[in-house]
C-alpha cells in the first residue's frame, strides 16, 4: 500500500530524513518509534504532504501513485489520514462545519455524492458514540480551547469520519488519560478492516497494549535503524534507546 | 463654477432660510468653521491617509432633490428583514418622509427643521451638532452648513423597540455625479432600546459622493445597537460620521461593515460623558480592487467607571488599502476606565496595505486601557490542517477567512442582517 524508498528530505536546507525505507501492506499495523526529534513526525508531514518540507530524494508509492506529485487534499482524497501530534485551533470555524466540509470533498474526490444532512448525522453519531466524542464539542471552533485529550480525541474521530486507508497516527496517545487511550485504541482497531494499514507514532508501549503493532521501527536521526515485532517495543520500554543508539554509532563509525 | 465655489454659494443661500431657531446659527457657525477650515488634506493630522481632494475637484449635479427616485427603484435595494423593519429612507441627501415607512408607535420621526421648532426643541439646542468638538474639519462643517432636510428620530422613554430602524441613504447617479450630505438626530430616551442599521446605496454608473453625519444620544439606561453596511459600487465615496453620546449606564453596541466603494471614510465617536456607560464597536472591512477604507474611531471617557472594546479586522486583497485609526481619551475625571482595542489584519496581496494606529491620551492613573494591532497574512499551519483532511487549496483558504471573519459577524446581533452579510462575504469567497 505504501512503499517509502530511500526518503531524504529536510526544511530549510537541514536534511532532517536521511533515507527512509519502509513498507507497509493494507491490513498492517506499524509502529515507529524513536527518541525526541529522531524525524518521526517530520516523516509523517512528508507523508501528509505538509509544504515546508522539501524531499531532496526517494520516492514514495502509495496505492500506486506516486504520493509526493500530490496536493496535500488529493493524498486526503486517495486515502491518506494524519492525526497531528498537534492539532490546530481554528477560531471562527465550527467543528461540524469543517468535518462536514472535510468529509463532502472527500467523497466529491472519491467521485462519490455528498451526503445529505440526514445521513452526515447519522454517521456522525455512529462515529461520536465510537469515539465517546461529546456533542458539544462539535459546535465549538475546531479545537479551540479544547483540552490536550480532546484535540486527540477529535482527531481520531475526523479518521473515522473520513474513511482513511492508512491513518498516520501522530503521538495520538500523548496527552490522553488511560480510559481515553483505550478509547482511541478502540476507535481505531474498529475502523481497522483488510484493506486499512496504521503508521502509529508513539514513546509508549501503553498504546501498543491495544493497538497491537505487526511491526516496530525505531528511527534515529533520520533513519530507520532497527525494525523488529511487537517485542521491540517491550524492549524498548525496558532498556531505554541507549542500546540501539550506541549500536548504530558503531556501525556509523565502522 | 468648481465644486467648492458652488458649495460656498449654496451655503451662503442657506444662511437665509428661516427654520428652526438654533439650526440657523448652527448653520451659521459651521459655515465660518467651514471658510476657516475648508476641506481637509493629507496634512491635517486626521486625513493623512485618505485624500479628499480628488472627490472635491468632480462635478456635482447639485440640482437632484428628494424625489428623483421612484418607490420601485427602491424596492430593489431593500435590506433583509425590511417588512419588520421601520425605514428612513434619505434621497440624495434629503429626508423623504414619503419614502420612508414608521411601523413602531414607540418612534417619533419627523424633519429636524420641525423638530428644532417645536417640543423638541430643547434635545436639538443640546446635542445636534455635538460631533463638531471631536471632528474640526471642514467636511464635519459642511453638513451641517449645508444641514437641510435632515431627520429627528426620538425613542420614548421605556420604549423596548422590537422593530429595528434601518436607514437608507440613497444617492442617484443615473445621470451626473451626485454630492450628498444626509444628517439625522436620534434620541433614545431613558432607558429604551433600538437597534439602527444604516446602509449606502448609489444607483447607477456616475459617481457619488455621501458627506454623512448621525448624532446619537442614548439617555440614562438606554441601549443601542447600531450597524453599518457599506457596500456601495467602487464609483461611490463616502464620509460616514456617526457620532455617539452617552449619558449614564449607556449601552451602545457598533458593528461596521465595509466591503465595497470607492474612498470611504468612517468616522465614529462615542462620547461617555457620564458614568458607567458601556461601549463596544466592531469593524471588519474586506476589501478588494482599490477601495480605500479608513476607519478613525475615538472614544472619550469624561467620566469613571466606563467600559469601552474595540475589536477591528481587515482582510484585504487587490490593491485595496485599509486604515484603522484608534484614539481613546481617559480624562483626569475618568477613574476606573476600562477601555480596550484590538486591530488586526490579513493581506492577501503584495499590494493591499493597511496603515495602523492607536492613539492612547489618558490623564487619570486608575485605568485599564490596552491596545494591539496584528497584520499578517493567513495562518499557514491552518490551512495545512484543512487540506490534510481533504479540502482543497481555494476552499480552505475561504473557510479560514470566513473563520477570521466570524467574531465580527457574530456581533451582529439582528439575524437577518448577519444573514445578509455572511452570505456576501461566502459569496465573495466563492468569486476569488
Ligand atoms: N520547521 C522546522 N525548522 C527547523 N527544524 C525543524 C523543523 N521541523 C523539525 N525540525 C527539526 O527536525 C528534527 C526532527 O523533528 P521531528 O518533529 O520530526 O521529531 P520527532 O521525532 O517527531 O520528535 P518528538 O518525539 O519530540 O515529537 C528536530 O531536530 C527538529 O528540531
Ligand atoms: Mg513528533
Amino acid at each position: 500500500m505504501l512503499s517509502i524508498k530511500n526518503l531524504h528530505a529536510g526544511i530549510e536546507g537541514n536534511e532532517i530524513l536521511k533515507g527512509i525505507n519502509l513498507d507497509v501492506k493494507a491490513g498492517e499495523i506499524h509502529a515507529i518509534m524513536g527518541p525526541n526529534g529522531s524525524g518521526k513526525s517530520t516523516l509523517a508531514s512528508v507523508l501528509a504532504g505538509r509544504p515546508e518540507y522539501e524531499v531532496t530524494e526517494g520516492s514514495v508509492t502509495f496505492l500506486g501513485k506516486d504520493l509526493l506529485e500530490l496536493s496535500p487534499e488529493k493524498r486526503a482524497g486517495e486515502g491518506l489520514f494524519l492525526g497531528f501530534q498537534y492539532p490546530v485551533e481554528i477560531a471562527g470555524l465550527s467543528t461540524i462545519n469543517f468535518i462536514k466540509t472535510a468529509v463532502n470533498e472527500v467523497r466529491k474526490y472519491r467521485g462519490e455524492e455528498p451526503l445529505d444532512s440526514v445521513s452526515f448525522l447519522k454517521m456522525m453519531k455512529e462515529k461520536m458514540a465510537l469515539m465517546n466524542m461529546d456533542k458539544a464539542l462539535l459546535n465549538r471552533a475546531l479545537n479551540e480551547g479544547f483540552s490536550g485529550g480532546e484535540k486527540k480525541r477529535n482527531e481520531v474521530f475526523q479518521m473515522a469520519m473520513l474513511e482513511p486507508k492508512l491513518s498516520i497516527l501522530d503521538e495520538t496517545d500523548s496527552g490522553l488519560d488511560i480510559d481515553a487511550i483505550r478509547i482511541v485504541a478502540n476507535g481505531v482497531n474498529k475502523i481497522k478492516k483488510e484493506d486499512h494499514a496504521v503508521l502509529v507514532v508513539t514513546h509508549y508501549q501503553r498504546l501498543l497494549d491495544f493497538i497491537v503493532p505487526d511491526f516496530v521501527h525505531v528511527l534515529y536521526k533520520g533513519r530507520i535503524v532497527k525494525s523488529g515485532g511487537k517485542e521491540l517495543a517491550l524492549e524498548l520500554e525496558e532498556r531505554g534507546y541507549d542500546f540501539i543508539k550506541n549500536e548504530y554509532e558503531v556501525e556509523a563509525t565502522a | 463654477m468648481s465644486t467648492i465655489e458652488q458649495l460656498n454659494e449654496k451655503m451662503e443661500s442657506l444662511q437665509q432660510m428661516e427654520d428652526g431657531s438654533s439650526l440657523k446659527t448652527l448653520r451659521h457657525e459651521a459655515f465660518s468653521e467651514f471658510r476657516k477650515n475648508g476641506v481637509p488634506t493629507t496634512r491635517h493630522e486626521e486625513w493623512k491617509y485618505t485624500r479628499l481632494g480628488g472627490i472635491m475637484n468632480k462635478d456635482y449635479n447639485f440640482s437632484l432633490d428628494r424625489h428623483s427616485i421612484s418607490k420601485e427603484d427602491f424596492d430593489a435595494y431593500r435590506l433583509p428583514g425590511y417588512e419588520e423593519a421601520n425605514e428612513l429612507v434619505f434621497i440624495n441627501g434629503f429626508y423623504s418622509g414619503e419614502m420612508s415607512k414608521i411601523i413602531s408607535e414607540e418612534l417619533v420621526v419627523m424633519p429636524l427643521e420641525r423638530a428644532a421648532a417645536g417640543e423638541y426643541e430643547n434635545i436639538i439646542t443640546t446635542y445636534l451638532g455635538h460631533s463638531r468638538n471631536y471632528l474640526v474639519d471642514g467636511i464635519n462643517a459642511m453638513n451641517t452648513a449645508l444641514m437641510h432636510d435632515g431627520v429627528f428620530v426620538f425613542c420614548k422613554k421605556n420604549a423596548d423597540t422590537k422593530h429595528p430602524v434601518y436607514i437608507y441613504n440613497i444617492q442617484d447617479a443615473r445621470s451626473s455625479n451626485v454630492f450628498s450630505q444626509p444628517r439625522s438626530l436620534i434620541y433614545v430616551s431613558q432607558n429604551a432600546k433600538m437597534q439602527i442599521v444604516e446602509t449606502y446605496i448609489t444607483i447607477g454608473q456616475s459617481e457619488s459622493f455621501t458627506n454623512q453625519v448621525m448624532e446619537v444620544v442614548t439617555m440614562q439606561d438606554a441601549r443601542i445597537e447600531y450597524y453599518k453596511i457599506q457596500k456601495d459600487h467602487v464609483q461611490t465615496n463616502a464620509v460616514s460620521t456617526t457620532h455617539i453620546i452617552q449619558q449614564e449606564r449607556g449601552f451602545a453596541h457598533a458593528v461596521t461593515i465595509s466591503m465595497d466603494g470607492g474612498i470611504v471614510r468612517n468616522n465614529l465617536n462615542f462620547i461617555m460623558c457620564a458614568d458607567h456607560g458601556e461601549s463596544h464597536m466592531y469593524g471588519l472591512y474586506f476589501l478588494q480592487c482599490n477601495t480605500h477604507a479608513d476607519n478613525h474611531t475615538i472614544v472619550d471617557n469624561i467620566r469613571p467607571n466606563c467600559l469601552s472594546n474595540q475589536l477591528y479586522k481587515g482582510i484585504l486583497s487587490g490593491h485595496s488599502t485599509g486604515v484603522f485609526n484608534g484614539k481613546i481619551f481617559v480624562r483626569q475625571a475618568a477613574q476606573k476606565t476600562n477601555a480596550y482595542q484590538s486591530n488586526k489584519n490579513i493581506l492577501m496581496s503584495d499590494t493591499a496595505t493597511v496603515n495602523a494606529k492607536p492613539q492612547l491620551e489618558i490623564f487619570a492613573d486608575d485605568v485599564k486601557c490596552s491596545h494591539g494591532c496584528t497584520v499578517g497574512h493567513l495562518d499557514d499551519e491552518g490551512l495545512f490542517y484543512l487540506q490534510s483532511r481533504g479540502i482543497p487549496e481555494t476552499k480552505a483558504r475561504a473557510l479560514l477567512i470566513h473563520a477570521f471573519a466570524m467574531d465580527i459577524l457574530e456581533q451582529i446581533y439582528l439575524d437577518p442582517i448577519r444573514k445578509y452579510i455572511d452570505q456576501e462575504i461566502s459569496e465573495r469567497l466563492e468569486n476569488e
